[in-house]
């Protein structure tokens, strides 16, 4: 899929009376992530969708630091903070002051604030490598049924609908369910994450093998495919070399609006206790909590606003990415 | 037509064998390559309290020395034929169709599934009506006033209401209007519809429309991208130029088609919630199979488990069979090609 040039673009660029004087610039030939480059910085929505991601991302990377600095320890308990009596946060707004920015958790008296910034280093850290997992699937699955056919095509083709017709959620929690306490050399939270980046990667495949699949189906029919195999290209090089490179904007299309999904996915699974184990902070974990305390709603509100916020930017960037890739959305 | 339906049963039989064939390796295969002992997975059946060599018996009774084929065939034939569980202290009975028989709660899943099974029907029939009906319409008027403030409006709720867990907006939704303004009732409020039929749609009502928002988003920007793609076809062309009414060529011409793909996505999600709507159940605490589902998962009830996954993958494909058969009879380029 290459998009036509920008017309409106070039058109200037290419006057004639530049031409003929001899002045003007050339015209110059763009490529496709440059053009798409150009679209995304006129949309301002996916825009701010994207920096809000890098801001996510950075926040998750710099998790530590950023709680040393303005937070507690996220495992710590402030019992000093709670009423004795009622188990609840003593201040106003469940405790919010300029010490602790979101306030504190009842009965224990954990910053809210430091755990949401050390569950965001969970959500982000799970939500995209389970995507590089799909993403890895997904691209050789859909890229041999798509480039070879036939009953390879058939056998992945069956294999994509069971998955996407398949009780994800249930399949998963059970799985998440039995994992033993240790296993694979690891164990504790980091066996935990290391299963749930497996199970959400495995169970999301297909919708990527489907887009990459399509795309791999209408680029072997293409004429710069038919003269590298003219001139005697090995499938492994017309692959390698000719298709996979025109793959990478769907896929990187796809793979962003994958990424919320899965960061859905994991705050469902941790929600429902079968994800990451307390006292790790997570936002689905942290949401479980506030189950008990509904008269306290900003406990209820930060991880889940948390929850929404990534997931929305992570959505508008995408939608934006997939806009800026292909013409037709306009 | 009839071959058509005959394949398409040959389908669904085979993939409910090879769900159920994943459904055991989940819980028989992967805990061996994560290192779990036939005498561990004995001990998940019998309780904790189990001294080693009544689990080492369990273990040799209920076969998991066996090879695995071995135990998978027994499995699937339990489902089929019925089972028994010898397990030592005496012999327990599980008629067909065997999806398993609890040590812990000391019966069979399957009435236990049966139960339940009312109680996220209901919420499932009801949600789903609101989010189709919701759904597809706004998404049609949406893709009629494109680029207008209710196009921007709906779309914008749509990406918001994609964006949000249904565990967090069904939190708020109790927070406010059943603890808050006192307007629905609490968590756990569950009526059976055959008791007091008010009562039951009174006390769904939020559950209902908590989950319809989530799905009615989706299936909105679904409608509203098929109506914009189908309403640039020639033949939609073809009959404004009829003259046929815009009403006509709205639903008869532009929504027909642009429905087809809403059509098999709603048999996935229908059937899937049927399988359990764990979310939803777990957030109003609502006695469902998802509910269920995780009461054995903590319980660390592995028959229950199973019994529970593979009913809800069923469920999936019954679902799915079904809306393809009514495509065959709708569309007729499906059942010919």
């Amino acid at each position: 899929m290459t998009a036509p040039l920008d017309v409106s673009g070039s058109a200037q660029e290419a006057r004639p009376e530049s031409v003929l004087t001899g002045a003007g610039k050339a015209v110059q030939g763009r490529s496709l992530s440059r053009i798409a480059w150009m679209r995304l910085r006129r949309d301002k929505v996916a825009l701010a969708g994207g920096i809000t991601v890098i801001l996510l991302v950075l926040i998750a990377i710099f998790s530590t630091p950023i709680i040393n600095l303005i937070g507690h320890p996220p495992l710590e308990f402030h019992q000093d903070q709670i009423d004795q009596s009622t188990l609840l946060p003593k201040g106003d707004f469940g405790g919010m002051s300029g010490e602790y920015l979101l306030g504190v958790e009842p009965v224990n008296g954990r910053d809210i604030f430091s755990r949401i910034v050390a569950g965001a280093w969970i959500s982000l850290l799970i939500g995209i490598l389970a995507t590089l997992v799909s993403v890895v699937i997904g691209t050789v699955m859909g890229v041999i049924a798509g480039y070879y056919g036939g009953w390879a095509d058939q056998i992945i083709g069956r294999l994509m609908d069971v998955f996407l017709a398949f009780p994800l959620l249930v399949f998963a929690i059970a799985l998440a369910g039995v994992i033993p306490d240790k296993g694979f050399g690891l164990e504790g939270n980091g066996l935990r994450i290391a299963m749930l980046v497996f199970i959400i990667g495995f169970f999301s495949w297909p919708s990527i093998g489907r887009i990459v699949r399509g795309q791999t189906l209408s680029l072997r029919e293409r004429e710069f495919v038919d003269a590298a195999r003219s001139l005697g290209a090995r499938n492994g090089y017309i692959l390698f070399r000719e298709i996979l490179p025109n793959l990478m904007a769907p896929i990187l299309v796809y793979a962003t609006l994958l990424i919320p999904t899965n960061i859905l996915f994991e705050a469902a699974l941790s929600f429902l206790g079968v994800g990451i184990n307390p006292p790790t902070p997570t936002w689905g974990g942290m949401l479980s909590e506030a189950v008990r305390f509904y008269t306290l709603p900003h406990f209820v509100l930060f991880p889940g606003l948390a929850i929404f916020i990534t997931v929305l930017a992570f959505n508008l960037f995408g939608d934006g990415l997939r806009d800026a890739f292909d013409p037709r959305a306009h | 037509m009839l071959t058509y339906i005959i394949r398409r049963f040959i389908g669904a039989i085979a993939m409910l064998i090879v769900i159920s064939m994943v459904t055991f390796g989940i819980f028989f295969v992967v805990p061996q390559w994560a290192g779990s002992t036939p005498e561990a997975m004995a001990s998940r059946y019998v309780g904790r309290a189990a001294t080693p060599e009544t689990v080492h018996l369990v273990a040799q009774k209920l076969g998991f020395y066996d090879p695995v084929i071995v135990q998978y065939g027994r499995f699937a034939k339990g489902i089929v034929a019925g089972a028994e569980y010898d397990y030592g202290a005496g012999v327990e009975q599980c008629p067909a169709p065997c999806f398993g028989y609890s040590f812990i709660s000391g019966q069979p899943v399957w009435p236990d599934l049966l139960d339940r099974m009312p109680v996220t029907f209901s919420l499932a029939i009801g949600a789903a009506l609101l989010w189709v009906l919701g759904g597809v319409s706004v998404g049609v008027l949406s893709a009629l006033r494109r680029g207008t403030f209710f196009d921007r409006l709906s779309m914008g709720t749509a990406l918001a209401g994609v964006s949000l867990p249904i565990f967090f907006t069904g939190m708020l939704s109790l927070v406010v209007f059943s603890y808050g303004l006192g307007w629905t009732p609490p968590g756990g409020s569950w009526t059976d519809f055959t008791e007091n039929p008010a009562q039951w749609a009174y006390n769904l009502l939020l559950p209902w429309i908590t989950l319809a928002f989530l799905f009615a988003a989706t299936y909105a920007r679904l409608t509203r991208a098929g109506m914009l793609e189908t309403m640039g076809e020639d033949y939609v062309r073809t009959a404004r130029a009829k003259g046929l009414t815009e009403r006509d060529v709205v639903v008869k011409h532009g929504l027909r088609a642009a429905l087809t793909p809403i059509l098999t996505l709603f048999g996935i999600d229908f059937g899937l919630l049927i399988g359990g709507a764990v979310l939803t159940e777990t957030t109003y605490t609502l006695p469902g199979l998802g509910q269920f589902a995780i009461l054995a998962i903590r319980n660390q009830d592995l028959p229950q488990v199973m019994g529970v996954v593979l009913f809800a993958a069923c469920f999936v494909v019954v679902a799915s069979l079904i809306v393809d058969l009514l495509y065959a009879w709708v569309d007729p380029r499906v059942r010919l090609s």
